[in-house]
């Protein structure tokens, strides 16, 4: 840090009695910090501590044991743990294939539909604050709910997909019951669920960019796919790596939606990353789980961390 | 870019298909499995309120509804409490210090609640804190305090300063002025973060899952869960279930509608 003459000659200017250290001068002036104000922020931080940061470390030395749960005794196993997560357990880079498939499904699906609805309606009509509300809506419910709802939907024999399909003489499908499709429907739940909410974000967006530059480009004779692209899209990018961001936490954490939908422990064809850890938890192999769910950790930190890389390529972004 | 016909064929198709399913649930909660199955889109035969009594009677949902009343009666005041008394520390506290500890705080929204699941397990086991409900709303109060932090102590942090100032002039000691200019004064983030809450702790699954053993502590998400297992095609007590899981949080959004969507996109674009 080079130190400006102007600024080192004022502040050691005043009076014979005005200390040389300039710490102290800052903490004479009149909005000095009361020490009191220490004691505000304490219980949030013990707590914090306490029960978040510490388990979340105490997480790293269970993931080298072998630990059980109940036992006294366990050994220190090493990276053992991690090794067996991706070489031997087909079990778990089944539902980490599943987890990266279902969270790049939702992203993409949940992020176009969800800016196409804010487009739809960024006027502030009666009739789209109505439809916002309503599309809003499924947020509020809770994971179960929306798995009983759609499971009753994706019914092969009485459900409303297919009694729909069979007024009009289609046979209709097995859904979750179609190991190679199951997880594309509960993809399609999860954008139902939630881009009412992203949805909100995008409008939020929309809604402060100026009318001038469409104005402004109409009078240049710019198309509307041209204001789009040159207005529009520049102005939502902000919001569209929010969405993003948000999106893949809550699709890596589908954990609700999937047991609600599926049971638990869900079959392979929907077993994600959470629903694999709690299965191993649940099996009383306490330091494999913790093991599992360091990589999960660590997962959905590279997937917003690359995200974030992408997205800065686009105009205005991050 | 597109035409007003198809703009309005979209919106209708997607109304449909949030509509319907959840008409269809509220018919089925009143109907008989047969009924449900032989017509879902029919008016139910008779109002009567069998399914419900039978959910909230003989699968113990009446004391799941109670102990999530409980619980998150007591999470969201207290985890606003606690954000907002940090929110107003770290407003007023100046440079590093400042600084670290919001940091600290907020830096906690980066953990996934599986990542720390089992050690929090072996905790609250040590701590007798297992199956009870004072551990599920310690559970949901550590998960989203730092959300909450982030959200009060953001708005915290653009209230006037001279506001203080005046305040500590005047006589008044920083729990004064916490008191009556802080916390009157971030009214409407605390209750933007408050929905927020609100919706997260009444829906928490996780943590009931992995603490909650006994039928009677369950709450109402869980008992939920539970009961799917029973119940595989039952589908009009699932409704009932459903209807009676949502009903506090869909009546509140029938009235506060605009607060719910300030309050969870306070959350998710600040998440």
């Amino acid at each position: 840090m080079s130190i400006h003459p102007g600024t080192a000659a004022k502040r050691k200017a005043p009076g014979s009695n005005a200390p040389a250290n300039p710490a102290k001068v800052r903490r004479r002036s009149p909005t000095r910090v009361n020490p009191a104000l220490y004691l505000f922020p304490l219980p949030a931080v013990a707590v914090v501590a306490f029960f978040l940061v510490m388990p979340t470390l105490q997480a790293f030395q269970y993931a080298i044991t072998d630990w059980n749960g109940f036992s006294a005794a366990f050994n220190y196993v090493g990276v053992d743990n991690f090794v067996r997560a991706f070489t031997k357990d087909s079990l778990f880079t089944n539902a980490l294939t599943n987890n990266l498939k279902f969270v790049l499904l939702v992203v993409i699906a949940q992020t176009v539909f969800s800016l196409v609805l804010a487009l739809l309606l960024t006027k502030n009509s009666r009739g789209s604050i109505l439809l916002r509300a309503l599309f809003f809506f499924p947020t509020i419910l809770s994971s179960v709910s929306v798995a009983f709802i759609w499971k009753f939907i994706y019914d092969p024999n009485f459900g409303l997909a297919n009694s729909v399909l069979r007024t009009v003489g289609v046979d209709g499908g097995a859904y979750l019951g179609n190991d190679a499709q199951a997880l594309y429907w509960v993809a399609v739940t999860q954008v139902w669920f939630h881009s009412g909410q992203m949805m909100v974000v995008y409008i939020a967006g929309l809604q402060a960019i100026p009318r001038e530059l469409y104005e402004a480009a109409e009078m240049d004779g710019a198309n509307k796919w041209q204001q789009f692209k040159s207005i529009t899209w520049p102005f939502v990018a902000p919001a569209t790596s929010i969405v993003v961001a948000y999106t893949t936490v809550q699709s890596f954490k589908a954990f609700d939606l999937i047991l609600g939908i599926a049971g638990n422990p869900p079959k392979a064809a929907l077993d994600i990353l959470s629903t694999r850890i709690y299965s191993t938890f649940a099996n009383s192999e306490f330091g494999y789980a913790a093991a599992q769910s360091i990589i999960f950790m660590a997962m959905i930190a590279l997937v917003t961390w690359l995200q974030r890389r992408l997205l800065r390529l686009t105009p205005k972004g991050d | 870019m597109l035409t007003s016909i198809s703009r309005r064929a979209i919106l209708a198709i997607y109304a449909v298909i949030i509509i319907v399913p959840l008409t269809v649930v509220a018919f089925g909660s009143f109907k008989s499995t047969q009924e449900l199955f032989a017509g879902p889109f029919s008016l139910p035969q008779s109002l009567s309120p069998d399914n419900f009594a039978e959910v909230v009677g003989g699968q113990n949902l009446g004391s799941s509804f109670m102990n999530s009343a409980i619980v998150t009666g007591i999470s969201v005041p207290l985890t606003l409490f606690l954000a907002s008394l940090a929110g107003y520390g770290v407003s007023r506290l100046k440079g590093f210090m400042s600084w670290a500890i919001f940091g600290f705080l907020v830096l906690g929204m980066a953990i996934p609640a599986q990542a720390n699941m089992v050690p929090l397990y072996v905790l609250f086991g040590r701590l007798g804190l297992l199956d009870n409900l004072t551990g599920l709303i310690l559970a949901n109060v550590v998960s989203t305090l730092p959300i909450a932090v982030f959200i009060l102590g953001g708005f915290m942090r653009t209230l006037p300063k001279e506001l203080y100032e005046a305040s500590s002039i005047d006589g008044s000691g920083p729990w004064k002025t916490y008191s009556s200019i802080a916390l009157p004064l971030s009214a409407p983030s605390i209750a933007a973060a408050a929905i927020f809450l609100f919706v997260i702790h009444w829906n928490e699954l996780l943590y009931p899952l992995l603490f909650i053993q006994s039928p009677g502590n369950r709450t109402l998400p869980l008992a939920l869960l539970s009961f799917q297992g029973e119940f595989q095609t039952n589908y009009p007590l699932l409704f009932a279930g459903v209807i009676l899981a949502s009903l506090p949080v869909v009546v509140a959004y029938v009235f506060l509608q605009r607060y719910f969507v300030a309050g969870i996109t306070a959350g998710a674009s600040k998440g």
